[in-house]
């Protein structure tokens, strides 16, 4: 591959991205091998441009399940030193070893791999004063911003990403996904506008167990960015994946609204809507409008979010992005296109369009 | 007697052919540049008196006018001009501080005309404002972000007084005195019929327009001229005016000849007393005390209003604003120096003060470093003179703009710059009965009504190339901006790219 300017490298340009996104869950917690995802997305190969593929499973490591899963792109040795000893000065290291791999023909320039399996170290984390997950999140930014040729990208429990630069079903041969099995798997093909050449920046993006595949190109990009920088965050892939997962996880996780709600903020349906709408439920989504309008995302977008014992399926609120959700018993299947669900769930029961700004869940049956 | 240095700027040239002789011109300058001699049956002109507001021209029924600008010159100087010169005769006259009025007419950088918007293409869809919804409305004062929800699910956020605008403009204060009550209705009545909100400045608020209280921002300047508790609570907002774009660190000044009887009732002042606030408020010397005046204002109204705090554009305006923040007020409003008056030290307006592009920029930039720019709504004004000036100050960090010489120009206003005088030919910045009542306010406010909403339909278009269907997406959606012509510094300044980039 000829070499890429610097100046073009993801984090230094903003490069917009069609895309193609799939995911099922089985809310009983059925554990399926990650071979299927694969098949699924490589119905809608021309969908991607061979320039990014990625998986996140859920469910994977039942073995590990209390642990933080660490999965760890690195350009050269050193930086895997580095960075292993600053997991070693704030972590509890159970397991580490390469992410199993196989040789592709189509998967090159790959960097080295790693996988650990980290639980903070009580002292550390006392001292810093933080709640366990926010002590894990400023550590894997530690590591992204601080460490060079270092990039953490996935940090959660019992679920890990996959990604590459490639065609995603290639990108799911390569890491072997056929040997693992979760009760949901999320995919991602991308179709970027010129070239990242950085395997980091291939989707699903992740923060703790938040994952997210998208599709679309948001143009509030920059008010959504400025916003939420302003509340700790950096934004430095500059992708818009990358800020809705910031978002999703300041709404969700630090202010602790409801992901139903959630939705209601990056998504909210039109002032006309809302005021035709009988009193508690008006007065709810105008304060929550209000509340967070800097939030509300606009321009085309579908996404899968996975978060812990659960997905959740939306499109924008003018649905300027396909997406089609399927229910087989107890699985929920989402997908850019039918074809997608069709190539693993030839009959489902309910095959439907979601309406823009309507999120559907699928959650574990306890 | 000393001879007169100054000649006319311009001259009043007539076609004798279509003259009939109607007198028109002369019966509407109150100028009294036109007048009629008798012996050579022909309308003559003293051009010294003449300020070029287009009255005569306008009203002329044979097209017999035009005023031009005089080519009579100076020795031509790129250093002493001929503004200069004249400037020092007259101080040479009079020994006194020249006046002006409305904006500097000046060669400063116009920001505004140095960002180019962007628009959707193939990676993104544009929207359609004709087909699509496209949102205007914005909310301004503090928002609460901190969510919980009580035992039975029921979502609790705090609420905190605000207001609510259908598209994100206002009428920026123009006091009553300043301008004519027939002008402050059309304010009003528009203010009413667009969902918006017009200001009173620092004049007070006529009894006759209490009944447009939900549409009104009420005004404490440093006069404190017409305040009182029923006045506090006639209106949607109180706003706090610290300063003005064009003059700022001095008061309002408005001089006695315009004070007749029911401008000294609504300011609770002596009729023909000249009415100058002082510099500052005599209550804020700093910042603590600020904070009291805002407590103070919501103690009176029960803590139900938003407080606006409206500042002129200075160098320090980014942590000035971001004390602001921190006072209690739920609204800071922006004055850039190139606002226009309705009388100011010439020498102030012409020098005083920085644009409000960097000025938004910075305290936008700066609120979000420190996280406090939930506290607070930035309303920028101070010359937004076009649909594209607010889209482009909505992209740089503006929840709202403030426009008054647009609504001015809208009323028949031609920027004749004598306001100070007034002798507003146009029936705007005048307290004149036979002048204000050629200002029709059933007319008027159509007309602002008319702008208005002509600049909702650009906004939507605007917005909808760039594929965003709701204002809240656009404030402060820098990536939407481009610079043209701009140093590194400027751009950085402004936190944009350049064209290309």
């Amino acid at each position: 591959m000829k070499d890429i300017p610097e100046k073009y490298i993801e984090g230094n340009a903003r490069i917009p991205s069609g895309c193609a996104i799939s995911g099922f869950f089985s809310k009983k917690g059925n554990r399926v091998s990650g071979d299927k995802i694969v098949q699924s997305i490589s119905y809608m190969h021309d969908r991607s441009n061979g320039l990014g593929g990625g998986f996140a499973g859920y469910g994977i490591y039942p073995e590990y399940k209390d642990q933080y899963a660490l999965h760890v792109f690195y350009n050269d040795m050193r930086a895997r030193e580095k960075t292993e000893q600053f997991l070693n000065e704030h972590f509890d290291i159970v397991n580490l070893s390469r992410i199993p791999t196989r040789k592709h023909k189509n998967i090159v320039n790959e960097p080295l791999i790693w996988r650990y399996f980290v639980s903070p170290l009580p002292t550390k984390l006392a001292s810093s004063q933080l709640e366990e997950q926010e002590f894990v999140v400023k550590c894997v930014i530690n590591i992204n911003i601080g460490i060079d040729g270092a990039y953490v990208f996935s940090s959660g429990k019992n679920m890990g990403v996959f990604k590459a630069v490639g065609y995603p079903e290639d990108v799911g041969e390569f890491y072997r996904l056929d040997e693992y099995k979760g009760h949901a798997w999320t995919a991602h093909g991308r179709y970027p506008t010129n070239t990242p050449g950085w395997w980091g920046g291939a989707h699903p993006f992740s923060l703790l167990d938040y994952t997210i595949v998208h599709n679309g190109e948001i143009s509030s990009y920059d008010a959504n960015r400025r916003y939420i920088e302003s509340y700790g965050y950096k934004c430095t892939l500059l992708t818009d994946t990358e800020v809705i997962t910031y978002i999703i996880d300041f709404l969700n996780r630090k202010k602790g609204l409801s992901l139903e709600d959630t939705a209601r903020v990056i998504a909210p349906p039109f002032w006309q809507q809302i005021e035709a709408l009988p009193d508690p439920e008006r007065e709810r989504l105008t304060d929550l409008r209000k509340a967070f309008s800097s939030l509300l995302i606009t321009g085309p977008f579908s996404i899968i979010l996975g978060f812990k014992d659960g997905i959740m399926a939306l499109n924008d609120r003018l649905k300027l992005r396909s997406m089609v959700v399927a229910e087989k018993d107890d699985v929920l299947f989402v997908a850019s296109e039918e074809c997608a669900i069709k190539a693993i769930c030839s009959n489902p029961d309910r095959i439907w369009s979601p309406g823009g700004g309507e999120p559907v869940f699928a959650t574990l049956e306890k | 007697m000393a001879i007169n240095y100054l000649q006319p700027d311009y001259e009043v040239v007539r076609n004798n052919d279509r003259c009939i002789r109607c007198r028109v011109c002369e019966r509407q300058c109150a100028n009294e540049v036109h007048f009629f001699d008798e012996k050579r049956n022909q309308m003559l002109a003293d051009e010294t008196k003449c300020v070029n507001c287009h009255r005569c021209v306008t009203l002329c029924p044979t097209r017999a006018l035009k005023i031009v600008k005089t080519d009579h010159c100076f020795k031509p100087s790129a250093n002493y001009t001929e503004s200069i010169i004249k400037d020092i005769y007259a101080q040479a006259d009079t020994g006194g501080v020249l006046l002006s009025s409305m904006g500097t007419p000046k060669e400063y950088p116009v920001y505004w005309d140095k960002m180019l918007i962007n628009a959707s293409q193939v990676t993104n869809p544009s929207i359609d404002p004709l087909r699509e919804p496209m949102e205007t409305r914005t909310y301004l004062g503090k928002k609460c972000e901190d969510v919980s929800y009580d035992k039975t699910g029921k979502l609790m956020i705090r609420h905190y007084p605000g207001l609510q605008l259908e598209t994100p403009i206002m009428f920026s204060a123009m006091s009553y005195g300043s301008i004519s009550k027939n002008a402050h209705e059309c304010l009003a009545r528009a203010a009413e019929e667009l969902g918006i909100y017009y200001n009173t400045g620092e004049g007070g608020l006529n009894e006759d327009f209490y009944k447009y209280g939900k549409n009104t921002i009420v005004q404490v300047a440093s006069g404190r001229f017409g305040v009182h508790e029923r006045y506090l609570n006639a209106g949607a907002a109180i706003e706090i005016k610290i300063g003005q774009g064009a003059k700022p660190g001095i008061g309002g000044h408005l001089p006695g000849a315009k004070i007749g009887a029911d401008v000294a009732k609504t300011r609770m002042i002596p009729e023909g007393s000249d009415a100058i606030s002082p510099a500052p408020h005599h209550d804020i010397y700093s910042i603590e005390d600020l904070r009291q005046l805002v407590f103070s204002l919501k103690e009176a109204t029960d803590y139900k209003k938003p407080v606006i705090v409206k500042i002129a554009a200075v160098h320090n305006i980014a942590a000035i604003a971001s004390g602001i923040a921190r006072s209690g007020a739920d609204i800071i409003a922006i004055d850039g120096f190139r606002g226009g008056t309705g009388a100011a030290p010439t020498r102030i307006r012409d020098n005083v003060g920085i644009p409000i592009e960097l000025a938004l920029a910075s305290v936008d930039e700066r609120l979000r470093e420190e996280g406090i720019r939930s506290n607070v709504s930035v309303v920028a004004g101070g010359s937004v003179r076009s649909s594209a000036d607010v889209v482009k100050a909505i992209a740089l960090g503006a929840d709202a703009v403030y426009i008054a010489t647009p609504a001015l120009l809208a009323l028949g206003c031609h920027l004749c710059r004598s306001c100070h005088t007034g002798k507003c030919n146009w029936g705007i910045a005048t307290q004149k009965p036979e002048l204000y009542k050629r200002l029709n306010p059933e007319i008027g406010y159509k007309r602002l009504v008319n702008l208005v909403t002509a600049w909702t339909h650009e906004i939507k278009e605007m917005m909808g190339g760039m594929g965003i269907n709701s204002i809240e997406a656009l404030r402060g959606n820098r990536l939407m901006l481009r610079g043209i012509g701009l140093t590194q510094k400027e751009l950085d300044i402004l936190g944009i790219k350049h064209a290309g980039e």
